[in-house]
């Protein structure tokens, strides 16, 4: 079987598309890259979704918990602090448990204890709040006079947020920002590992590199195969991060341009 | 372990308890979260010294080891760490026996790789066969540690990176007036002061490195996941006197406790810490220190 | 780098010098009746016992060691271990990276458990753990295969409803029905061969060992009451 037949009954499978059997023999190096590169789908997906709408919610942590109303601020650190504070590989486990038991009294729930929404879920949880802490120290190091400048112009609510607050709270926090979203698409790959139960043989990078360890017996190719998209998927996310860095830094002279990308990374 | 413990199903409530948690079983669990604290000590400054290294070999001057240094924070930061996690142990340990066997059995003439089968001399074998069970342990103990050091070491490297460019160059163009060499400049000036730039990036690398000792079991050491599972799952009569449902959500819970708990401990020390680096340093936080006190 | 393989060589040799062969034994621990974590802590089940036997039998010092069930074949082949006794079937593709002994239980059918004896698994949502030999049959069946990665997970997802029917051995299913409704159903499969012990291809001589002990077993009747005691599967 040429490689291209391979890519075409395999590329898709991750999502059901194509030949319904895995190989069973006769592993190929071509198999194994269409496969695992097929379950890429899923750690894109969960990561990309998380990051877009975790974004949003991060911004209100990130407020709320700057918020001088015990009202808003205590919620925001209860919830930043349960979230960085466990393993994502605990928050799994119970997200499913939880989800099955609310399943079993509200029906309309039952999709969440599948992977595509319940780890969404937990993965959207985990990362609004490493994002949201990354963003309220954000908060805090906004130089004094850029407020003061806008109390000046007589800006306050929201405006003073949209134009003043947030832009440079961005611009603080991207590079750590940065650093949060590479680790995101890394935990993607806990999702079946061990939370959430493969449907199908529907599976994650993780699920197909592991399927040919067990085949062949030799965990020496599929992993590095995995470890080379990520690389790749890495690259990419640093890459698009940077674009959105240069706009956000677009103001600045060229020569402290450069300089910020030399920040000291703030990581999870 | 108690004595009333003979007959662990006449007992009820505290009196049965006490005997479930205190059997050898148990013990494992027990012994394990010591074994993830004592792991952490060892990795933390381990994962440090390979950062450092590579940090310093990414700054050099000398091109290949310039790559070295930049390729490897590059290449492991980009993975997910489970994914080396996967396969890291066994080629470790492939790697060690080989190198092993190299130098004491120079005269072997069986291939080492036959198909499948990856065969070095006896002697060569880490740790030897005949060793009694906890050296195997200790060896699997140390390989994890080693991993995981590789591992963190890539992420620490890039921290410390950062904060040795985060260094305002006033400082080493002093140095350079005073007339100190490179190397005077990078071990007086350079170093001490980069761990005040350092420290933010670093204490949230101690938290994630908490946060995947999880994995560890993938690495062939019993944690205290493997045994949380093992001893939640539901327990059949047959198998056990302490039958009982799946109760893995307890024993869920209380990790889940156990590690917020760390999490919050850690913080609190980071945070002195942090204010003592602090001290005296030309950062904002330095000065709002010098304020304080004046 | 050097010097962190001369501490653990050191560590190593202050270990002593014993002489004698020691086989290590490579298991799950996660797996009743064929081989779990008793309360003590230690290494138990029919395998436990039968590898004790084999090993007496074979005139072998053997030491029992646990390992992931994912990474028990790499492991083995690396040298970590020289023995899989785990409730391991025989089949053709693991039998091209390692060697077997002949098999000490008789193949035997996996069996379904459901909440509703008369369930058509056909139709059903089929739960199996990940990487077993049931996993590949319902996949080759095309019926609706949901994965899991330990055994206590498929069993609990039959409960709550996440899956209709599990397979897996009857042995370990036969563990588990009767409690919360579980019904062993009718309809059995037959998969995959009987359990034998896994060694390395090149290790032919340890293979002949326990091969004559397992046979020499067979032959004086304590196999079969081995696996009457622990109901591991049917008799010889």
């Amino acid at each position: 079987m040429s490689c291209w037949v391979t890519i075409q009954d395999y590329a898709l499978r991750s999502i059901g598309i194509g030949e319904r059997l895995l190989p069973k023999t006769d592993f190929t190096l071509c198999q194994q890259f269409t496969l695992i590169g097929s379950g890429m789908f899923w750690n894109i997906y969960f990561g990309a979704i998380a990051l877009i709408t975790g974004f949003f919610f991060a911004t209100a942590l990130a407020v709320g918990k700057n918020s001088a109303n015990p009202l808003f601020r205590k919620p925001s650190e209860w919830f930043i602090f349960i979230f960085r504070g466990s393993p994502l590989f605990i928050q799994f486990f119970f997200a499913y448990f939880v989800f099955l038991s609310l399943k079993q009294s509200v029906p309309f729930l039952s999709p969440f204890t599948a992977a595509w929404l319940g780890a969404l879920v937990v993965l959207f949880c985990n990362t609004a709040a490493y994002s949201g802490e990354i963003f309220y120290g954000a908060l805090l190091s906004i130089p004094k006079g850029d407020t003061e400048a806008a109390d000046a112009y007589g800006m306050s609510g929201w405006s003073r947020f949209r134009r003043i607050v947030f832009p440079t709270m961005m611009r603080l926090a991207w590079p750590a920002y940065t650093n949060e979203a590479i680790f995101l698409f890394h935990a993607t790959t806990l999702v079946f590992f061990s939370g959430f139960p493969v449907l199908g043989q529907r599976g994650d990078a993780l699920y197909y590199a592991s399927y040919f360890a067990d085949k062949t017996f030799n965990p020496f190719i599929p992993y590095p195969i995995l470890a080379m998209y990520f690389i790749i998927l890495t690259l990419i996310v640093v890459g698009v991060f940077g674009l959105v860095n240069n706009r956000l830094n677009r103001h600045l002279p060229q020569e402290a341009k450069a300089k910020m990308r030399f920040r000291p990374n703030i990581i999870r | 372990m108690f004595s009333y413990c003979t007959e662990p199903d006449t007992l009820e409530g505290m009196m049965w308890l006490s005997c479930y948690l205190t059997t050898g079983k148990h013990m494992g669990l027990y012994i394990s979260v010591v074994t993830v604290l004592v792991l952490l000590a060892i990795t933390a400054p381990v994962a440090l010294m390979f950062g450092f290294a590579a940090a310093t070999a990414a700054r050099s001057h000398i091109a290949p080891l310039r790559w070295l240094g930049k390729g490897y924070t590059s290449i492991v930061r980009g993975v997910p760490d489970i994914a080396f996690f996967m396969f890291f142990v066994i080629a470790l340990d492939q790697g060690f026996e080989w190198m092993r066997h190299k130098v004491k059995c120079p005269d072997w003439s069986e291939p080492i790789r036959q198909g499948n089968d990856f065969v070095v001399c006896t002697a060569a074998k880490l740790p030897l066969s005949e060793s009694p069970q906890w050296v195997h342990e200790t060896y699997a103990f140390f390989l994890a540690v080693l991993t995981f050091a590789i591992v963190f070491g890539a992420f620490a490297a890039n921290v410390l990176f950062g904060a040795m460019r985060a260094v305002p160059r006033a400082q080493l163009e002093t140095a350079e007036a005073y007339g100190m060499t490179r190397r005077q400049t990078f071990w007086r000036i350079l170093v001490p002061q980069m761990w005040v730039y350092a420290l933010p990036g670093l204490s949230n690398l101690w938290m994630v490195l908490i946060k995947a000792t999880p994995l560890l079991f993938l690495l062939g050491v019993e944690d205290i996941v493997y045994w949380a599972r093992e001893l939640g799952g539901t327990k059949n009569a047959r198998f056990t006197d302490y039958p009982h449902g799946d109760w893995r959500m307890w024993y869920f819970l209380a990790l889940l406790v156990f590690y917020l708990t760390f999490t919050k401990v850690s913080e609190v020390v980071l945070e002195r810490i942090m204010k003592r680096l602090t001290h005296g340093q030309a950062t904002a936080g330095g000065e709002a220190q010098r304020r304080a006190e004046a | 780098m050097k010097k962190l393989i001369l501490s653990t060589a050191a560590l190593a040799l202050a270990a002593g010098f014993a002489t004698a062969d020691v086989v290590r034994m490579g298991t799950e621990g996660a797996y009743a009746p064929w081989n779990f974590v008793n309360d003590a802590g230690e290494i138990d089940g029919f395998e436990r016992e039968l590898g004790d036997e084999l090993c007496k039998r074979a005139e072998l010092t053997c030491e029992w060691v646990k390992n992931d069930w994912d990474t028990i074949i790499p492991n083995l082949v690396s040298g970590n271990y020289d023995t899989i006794i785990a409730g391991m079937s025989v089949t053709a593709e693991r039998d091209e990276v390692i060697d077997f002994t002949q098999a000490y239980t008789p193949p035997d059918p996996s069996a379904f458990a459901a909440l509703d004896a008369g369930l058509d698994v056909e139709g059903g949502v089929i739960a199996a753990q990940a990487a077993t030999i049931q996993a590949a049959f319902i996949a080759e069946k095309g019926w609706t295969l949901i994965e899991f990665a330990t055994p206590e997970e498929t069993v609990a997802a039959v409960r709550n409803g996440e899956a209709d029917a599990v397979l897996a051995d009857q042995s370990f299913l036969d563990t588990v029905v009767g409690s919360d409704g579980l019904v062993l159903l009718e309809r059995t499969e037959m998969i995959g061969g009987g359990v034998g012990m896994g060694v390395r291809e090149s290790d032919q001589e340890l293979r002949a060992k326990f091969d004559a002990a397992i046979q020499s077993m067979k032959d004086d009747g304590t196999l079969n009451t081995l696996i009457a005691k622990w109901e591991v599967s049917s008799q010889w």
